[in-house]
């Protein structure tokens, strides 16, 4: 059983097709790295999950169950959350606020849940009363991160977190999704610095133009000429 | 006797419908075009009235005229109407375009403050009256139908203006405009300008409007520009019309105000002995109000839709 | 000299709440819908209208009236919302801005058909104003002090401390995000209208305390809420409380030196100048 399956899917924000024909794969306790180009449609196909893009043809399954087209609060309480690339946070909130509202659908007790992210995000910890608008871009980025975790969800979707970090963070978020993944969460992830996130991931996608070009265990993608030539500025 | 009368009715209640077609072509080229919301309507045809009857009402009447020929108040009324304009789009257009709306009807009520309360220029509450009438008795008994003539050729007029401007590389920059197909940060003050000029030159049509309507009814007081009159009948007249389309802005005033006169009929039938003139007045509001939110939640392009000119391919030679 | 100056500044102050009040209304509002509803200024009058249909027509303590009105008044905004502008939220948003001028119309002439058009008060004599200092202030005028002060206290604890509160403040600050969330976003708006209108219904309230009550008076005050609300920052319902305060007390200070007349072009005049010198008002943040 697959955690998360897209089959051949066409769609995108109502003109031309963004996506023609996107599919991929995630098996419980995997991460996935996407890949490809910039404009490829890698955030479209992300959003396409949570029906911010809309799908025309194809489907989306998670746990088996379609969930194509649902509506966003409906596929976060299926299990999946979403960490999209830019304003990801809710910068006039403070950490923990931001934090709450990530567990907006609980109706029990989840402090245990957020001493669970403080653990897992000590600078945040620190932080907890400052407005997230105020935080640093990788502090922010924890936020979002930790906000997507409230819900203990079994499938997180991370669109280029680590977008404009810098290295020492960079180390640090990839070190982050490497423990979420240890705790049972898959996880698909965007990422323009390839290179790490195939390190990282145990299968990836090269996504160009809407479309699959390749798809292999990360260590071959890495070592695949052609994707390095392209893809990884060779 | 009985004809004449109702010959005399049908002329009055086309030249007022006349009156709002201008107004509704003004706000055709802010709102159908460029997509601007201008809730202080009022205010341009307010100042467009009192500037054409202060320059042409004579010295001798009540405040003081200053005698000038008609066409004279005419162009002045645009003129002051426009450069309002220009005053409040300056300050506005480069934001969201909520606040131009409100600012609109800060303006507004500003021009009514003023106009009831600066007595020496227009006589306060009291209004002006006495404000001259184009070829009055020029041909005996017809000054009505002459009238009438004037408004339906300046109407036509400005509908061809309206016509010649939506089908030209500066119309279709406003429809980009409106349709966000302009990239702000490609086009930046560009975009500004753009949307000054149609703002101004809707605002101008606004105060040929109130002029016209001036010398039309010969007398005006601050009452007669109240934001429902002025500004919420010609926001009804150009949505049911067809927001874009000029052919339906006409028709629209022409519609909504047969609709606004026959609702007069209708509340006096309904039992006037159990409201009072103003609650049944306040029916009639309530009838075009509801009306407005029909049209809009079941037809909001209007009985005659925008009808875009082909695009012209090679536009950006 | 000194005394008139502190007298102003009383009345700029009562006069502030009001307009504050309503100003945290159209704030509300326009940060989670993200239009500027021009049919809040005939809510109050619909809430003062209530007050005296409760308080008049059935005779129930003022305290009373005051809730039933706000409860009412909180009904038909909801109403409104999901009957109208629910509707209107796919469509262009300027299309809710033209809907809610055409409702407050409605509003407005709903209570001219019921009540008339002629001015109303609640009580019908003269309050004797308590004196001290030289300065006066009406009984009614501490009710809409105290009542305010209550009033801003309860929002601030609804927005800090509740879930829906912060639930409200998330989503003016990313619609979006707040979806993704799991926000049940239509449930926010919902609240979002029951606390902006209830806010609404005790400014119309003090305001028919201050003065009286008209069909037109939510119409006339309009302008200075939106004034104090983009003075504040449009979308930040604390900027709104300070900018209905400030637009109060220059209101009445300008009376020193210009016509009465001329108070709400003050409102206009302040807001212009914020607008071209700081579209986000005066208060630092974001758009
Ligand atoms: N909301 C939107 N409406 C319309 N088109 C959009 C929207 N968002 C993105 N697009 C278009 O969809 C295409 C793919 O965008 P997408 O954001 O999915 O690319 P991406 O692969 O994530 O690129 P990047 O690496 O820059 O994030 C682009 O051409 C973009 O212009
Ligand atoms: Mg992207």
């Amino acid at each position: 059983m697959s955690v998360l399956r897209m089959d051949s899917v066409y769609g995108g924000y109502g003109g031309a097709d963004i996506l023609c024909g996107v599919s991929l794969e995630i098996g419980p306790g995997e991460i996935i790295a996407v890949i490809g180009p910039n404009g490829a449609g890698k955030s479209t196909a992300m959003k396409a999950v949570f029906g911010l893009a809309k799908v025309r043809q194809g489907s989306i399954h998670f746990m088996d169950k379609n969930i194509t087209g649902l509506a966003a609060d409906r596929v976060v309480q299926q299990g999946i959350s979403y960490v999209p690339q830019v304003d990801n946070v809710f910068p006039s909130l403070s950490v923990e606020e931001n934090l709450d509202m990530g567990a907006f659908l609980r109706k029990d007790d989840f402090s245990a849940q957020k001493r669970k992210i403080y653990e897992l995000f000590p600078p945040l910890a620190e932080r907890r009363t400052q407005s997230a608008g105020t935080l640093s871009g990788g502090q922010r980025q924890m936020v979002a991160m930790g906000r997507a975790l409230m819900l203990d969800p079994k499938l997180l979707l991370l669109d280029e977190p680590t977008a404009g970090l810098s290295p020492r963070y960079m180390d640090q978020i990839f070190a982050i999704v490497r423990d979420i993944n240890s705790l049972g969460i898959s996880i698909m992830m965007v990422e323009q610095n390839a290179r790490q996130a195939l390190g990282l991931a145990h299968r990836g996608y090269v996504l160009a133009t809407g479309a699959n070009r390749f798809s292999d265990t990360g260590a071959n993608l890495l070592a695949n000429e052609e994707v390095a030539r392209m893809f990884l500025g060779g | 006797m009985e004809l004449t009368g109702l010959i005399a009715y049908v002329i009055f209640f086309l030249s007022l419908a006349g009156v709002y077609a201008l107004l509704a072509l003004g706000l055709n080229v802010q709102w159908g075009y460029t997509g601007m919301l201008n809730i202080g309507i009022a205010a341009f045809f307010a100042v467009g009235a009192y500037t054409s009857a202060i320059l042409t009402s004579p010295p001798t009447a009540v405040p003081g005229g200053f005698g000038l020929p008609i066409p004279v108040g005419l162009i002045s009324a645009m003129l002051v109407a426009g450069v309002l304009a220009l005053f409040i789009g300056l300050i506005t257009l480069n934001l969201r375009t909520d606040y131009l709306a409100i600012a609109s009807i800060g303006i507004a009520e500003i021009v009514r403050l003023f106009l009831k309360n600066e007595e020496w220029l227009t006589n306060g509450v009291r209004g002006m009256s006495g404000i001259p009438k184009p070829f009055s008795g020029l041909v005996p008994g017809a000054d009505a139908l002459l009238f009438l003539g004037v408004v339906v050729a300046l109407v036509l007029l400005v509908y061809w203006a309206n016509q010649r401007a939506y089908g030209s590389p500066w119309g279709r920059v406003l429809r980009a405009i409106r349709e966000k197909e302009v990239a702000a940060s490609a086009m930046g003050k560009y975009t500004l300008l753009f949307r000054l000029q149609a703002f101004v030159y809707g605002s101008c049509i606004m105060g040929l409007a109130g002029a016209v309507y001036a010398h039309f009814v010969g007398f005006i007081s601050p009452e007669a520009f109240d934001p429902l009159f002025a500004t919420f009948l010609v926001w009804v007249m150009l949505i049911a019309g067809g927001s874009g389309n000029n052919r339906g802005a006409i028709l629209g005033a022409v519609a909504i105000w047969t609709v606004w006169s026959l609702t007069e009929f209708l509340t006096t039938r309904i039992a006037t002995e159990h409201f009072s003139l103003s609650q049944l007045a306040a029916m009639r509001v309530f009838m075009i109000g509801l009306l407005l939110q029909v049209i809009l939640l079941l037809r909001p392009q209007g009985i005659l839709p925008e009808v875009p000119p082909k695009p012209i391919r090679d536009a950006d030679k | 000299m000194v005394t008139e100056v502190l007298q102003l500044i009383i009345y700029g102050v009562i006069y502030g709440s009001i307009v504050a009040l309503g100003a945290v209304g159209v704030s509300l509002t326009f940060g989670v819908l993200r239009f500027a509803n021009f049919a809040h200024g005939d809510l109050m009058t619909f809430g003062a209208y209530m007050v005296l249909a409760a308080y008049v027509g059935f005779a129930l303590p003022m305290w009373l009236s005051v809730i039933v009105a706000l409860a009412m008044t909180a009904s038909l905004a909801v109403l409104i919302d999901q009957t109208l502008f629910r509707r209107f939220r796919r469509a262009n948003p300027m299309i809710l801005l033209i809907s809610s001028f055409g409702v407050g119309l409605m509003v407005r002439s709903l209570v001219q058909i019921i009540w008339g058009g002629s001015t109303q008060v609640y009580d019908p004599g003269i309050q004797f104003p308590y004196q001290f200092w030289g300065l006066r202030i009406r009984p009614d005028h501490l009710i809409i002090l105290g009542g305010t002060l209550v009033l801003v206290v309860v929002l601030h604890l609804f927005l800090q401390k509740t879930r829906m509160g912060k639930a409200m403040r998330a989503m003016a600050d990313n619609p979006d995000l707040a979806r993704i969330s799991g926000i049940n976003t239509d449930r926010v708006i919902i609240w979002t209208w029951i606390m902006g209108a209830s806010l609404a219904a005790a400014a119309g309230y003090f305001l028919a305390l201050d003065s009286r009550l008209q069909p037109d008076m939510g119409w006339f005050i309009l302008l200075p809420v939106f004034a104090a609300a983009i003075l504040g920052g449009i979308g930040k319902p604390y900027g709104a409380i300070a900018g209905g305060f400030i637009i109060g007390i220059t209101e009445e200070l300008s009376t020193l030196i210009l016509s009465p007349a001329y108070k709400p072009a003050v409102a206009f005049a302040l807001m212009v100048a914020i607008l071209i010198f700081r579209p986000t008002g005066i208060f630092k943040g974001a758009r």
